[in-house]
């Protein structure tokens, strides 16, 4: 486009010239007073299509559910003021689970800054503590280089949300055009390539552990280090865990693989990790779902290897005894080639007897349930719409006690197809996520399982998916409760129940074909199968299905670490 | 054991910059005792010197959040090495009768200058370290301070020990 450069451009078509010079396919926005000349500019462009959402946290979650499942960085729109505060939970999302978006937003013309004027929020002061980055623009001769600059910081080191807050008179003003190729920044330059001292003595300690145990995060799968990781597992012949954010990085149907490990973790999981002599975690963080109560975490001696981007990841909640700084495909490929260079194996001896144990760990079988209940059982949804969908869909969940049902049997076998809100925790994501997804991939399988209290949060969506004909298939387990909210009043509060029934909910089934959708209602355990098949099936592959499935009201979600527990104090089935 | 540190840092002098610092301060629960910022020679850069309460594992923590912090270029725990701490104190003290001579004295022993006078009061600029600047509070009647304002401490390493860019 030699062409273009040099030419004088307004900041509204300098904004969407570097969105089409980024290769973005999709912009997930909704208009508004201050960003109407850059919306005007999209009309003018068929470089990128825009989604318009129904509410703009929705367009945000979209960005965030695009960037997770193709590795590329997300894009939203939005307007000034409210605009802004709507989309603060998506990019608090998006924050919490390093997930590379850009926001733009729009801001009231320079000089109204700070007179109160309308539609005015401080959106730099707002967004600062849930952004990686965030740049207010108030000369158009920078947003060039500031849009390069938003992509290059959301994408690389540890990713995450970069905000750009465009004021309306810098999309009116004009300045020679030129999107550079690459921007340099002394202030930033994030840490590729591991310590190669630190990485030896790594290697060297997985050699001689009698007990070890790998702990796989969400670093991984943002790292796109799956193939390493599965590399380094075999070769080593060790157990791993994936955490929530990590399902898919290591295959959950081999059988080296212990299952999600953390408060809804499985036994086998959590029992290796609090018993393991050596701990190598990978792109994971020890967060407080994940090892529970960190002193009683340190009652066993292990010695821990952290590969981490982020270096304040590091012996933030558990101190570690080698840290390594770096992106994780680069340390596991030198990890991998030291370990192949090195004359020890791993200790046959001791690896069967851990193993041993492990296995008896594993055969409480920990996730089992009531197959033979009259009512249907969220598990068995789950576990069937696993069957139905060939274990390739990518599944997005809302958050509760569906989101752990789904991380626990729906078995990923690859990376990005679990898209989930595990850090912030935000219900009503599921539906956008869902969205996201499809349009990055028409041709797959997308699933939103989720409840009937969080579809409730974005269900304005159904409205977008008519629009542009988005076919996901929405599994609602309605239990007519605010399920984890439900289980710990039953536990922790002497099941009183305050405030976590849904009352007046609405007819699914109508509220999905008012929007000229597929509704089903499902009752009883023996049309489960068959319900999914049909909304999977080519007959309505085209159509978005909204599935109600009406289960059972009492079901809790097993294994749970209580709060400040232990890791290996789990609450199993059984034990009620 | 929570100990004092001071945390120098060099950053991007744009708009916005020192609530970046501020905000992670509070957002994470670190103690800030005394914060000051102003320009370098280079007026691109920012120099900032941070006084905070907190165990290792604390001060580790925050030096690298803030070293995270995308507009953050150099960021140093002066407290790990030799280094220089000096503080601004202006004092406006109620100076009458046997007093003045008094408040001069003691002035004069911690090197302070007296910089404003009237018929009761001085104004006295002294500088140090903190606990210098409360030693001196200490040996004032503290009935006759008006006023007192600090800058907050500014530090630099000893000799080739420095923060550039």
């Amino acid at each position: 486009m030699i062409f273009y450069q040099f030419m004088e451009a307004t900041g509204a078509e300098i904004v969407v010239r570097c969105l089409a010079e980024e290769g973005v396919e999709f912009v997930f926005g909704y208009p508004g007073g201050a960003v109407l000349n850059i919306y005007d500019e999209i009309f003018k462009q068929n470089k990128f299509k825009h989604v318009l959402v129904r509410h703009e946290q929705a367009a945000v979650h979209a960005a965030d559910a695009y960037a997770r499942s193709t590795g590329r960085v997300g894009v939203a729109l939005v307007t000034s003021g409210p605009g802004v505060t709507n989309a603060v939970t998506g990019i608090a999302t998006a924050y919490m689970d390093s997930i590379p978006i850009v926001v733009v937003t729009g801001q009231v013309p320079t000089p109204a800054i700070g007179l109160d004027a309308f539609q005015e929020v401080d959106t730099v002061g707002i967004t600062r503590p849930c952004v990686k980055h965030n740049f207010l623009v108030k000369d158009v001769k920078d947003l060039a280089a500031t849009m390069k600059k938003a992509f290059i910081i959301a994408a690389t080191g540890r990713p995450g949300p970069v905000v750009v807050d465009v004021p309306k008179d810098v999309t009116y003003h004009t300045t020679d055009f030129e999107y550079p190729a690459t921007v340099e920044m002394r202030s930033y330059s994030p840490v590729v390539k591991g310590h190669s001292g630190q990485m030896k003595r790594a290697v060297q300690m997985l050699l001689e552990a009698k007990r070890p145990m790998i702990y796989a995060g969400g670093g991984v799968v943002l790292g796109d280090a799956s193939e390493q990781l599965a590399e380094l597992t075999r070769l080593l012949g060790f157990p791993v865990t994936n955490t929530l954010m990590g399902l898919g990085g290591y295959p959950a149907t081999d059988r080296q693989n212990l299952g999600m490990l953390g408060m809804h973790g499985t036994y086998e999981a959590n029992m290796a990790m609090q018993h393991s002599d050596v701990l190598l975690a990978v792109g994971a963080r020890f967060d407080d779902r994940v090892i529970g109560n960190p002193a009683h975490f340190a009652r066993e001696q292990r010695r821990i290897i952290h590969i981490d981007v982020d270096p304040s990841s590091i012996s933030k909640r558990v101190k570690v005894d080698v840290p390594i700084v770096g992106d994780v495909k680069n340390v596991l490929t030198d990890m991998l080639a030291l370990l192949k260079q090195a004359k020890e194996k791993p200790d046959a001896a001791a690896l069967n007897a851990w193993w041993t144990q492990i296995e008896l760990w594993r055969s409480k079988n920990c996730l089992k349930y009531n197959r033979s209940s009259p009512i249907i059982k969220p598990q068995y949804v789950v576990e069937k719409l696993w069957e139905v969908t060939k274990g390739d869909a990518f599944v997005t969940s809302d958050v509760g006690q569906h989101q752990m049902w789904a991380a626990q049997y729906y078995k990923f076998d690859k990376p990005r197809r679990w898209i989930n809100s595990g850090g912030l925790g935000t219900m009503g994501v599921g539906l956008p996520y869902a969205m996201g997804v499809q349009l990055a991939f028409p041709d797959a399988q997308v699933a939103c399982i989720t409840g009937e209290s969080s579809i409730q949060m974005n269900i304005q969506e159904l409205s977008t998916c008519k629009q542009y004909r988005i076919p996901v298939k929405v599994i609602t387990l309605n239990n007519r409760y605010m399920g984890m909210v439900r289980q710990w009043q039953e536990f922790f509060y002497g099941s009183r129940y305050a405030e976590s029934y849904m009352e007046s909910l609405p007819d699914f089934v109508k509220l999905a074909e008012s929007y000229g959708h597929v509704g089903m209602r499902i009752d009883k355990p023996e049309d489960v199968e068959a319900a999914l098949k049909e909304a999977f099936s080519p007959a309505l592959r085209e159509r978005m299905v909204f599935m109600d499935f009406q289960t059972d009201q009492t079901e809790n979600v097993f294994p749970m670490v209580e709060g400040g527990k232990g890791l290996s104090e789990m609450i199993l089935a059984e034990e009620l | 054991m929570s100990r004092r540190h001071i945390i120098s840092l060099l950053m991007e002098n744009e708009a916005g910059a020192l609530s970046r610092v501020a905000g992670l301060f509070s957002a994470r629960a670190y103690n800030i005792e005394s914060l000051t910022v102003a320009p370098t020679e280079d007026a691109t850069l920012s120099r900032m010197t941070i006084v905070t309460v907190g165990s290792e594992d604390i001060i580790e923590q925050i030096t690298k959040q803030l070293n995270k912090l995308v507009d953050v270029i150099k960021v140093m725990d002066l407290t790990e090495g030799s280094h220089i701490e000096r503080e601004l104190m202006l004092v406006k003290l109620r100076a009458v009768g046997a007093d003045r001579e008094e408040i001069k004295r003691t002035a004069d022993i911690f090197r302070g200058n007296i910089i404003d006078v009237t018929e009761s009061t001085y104004t006295i600029e002294l500088t140090g370290a903190g606990s210098k600047l409360d030693a001196f509070l200490e040996a004032i009647d503290s009935a006759s301070i008006i006023e007192t304002v600090r800058t907050g401490a500014s530090g630099i390493g000893r000799g080739e020990r420095s923060l550039k860019v």
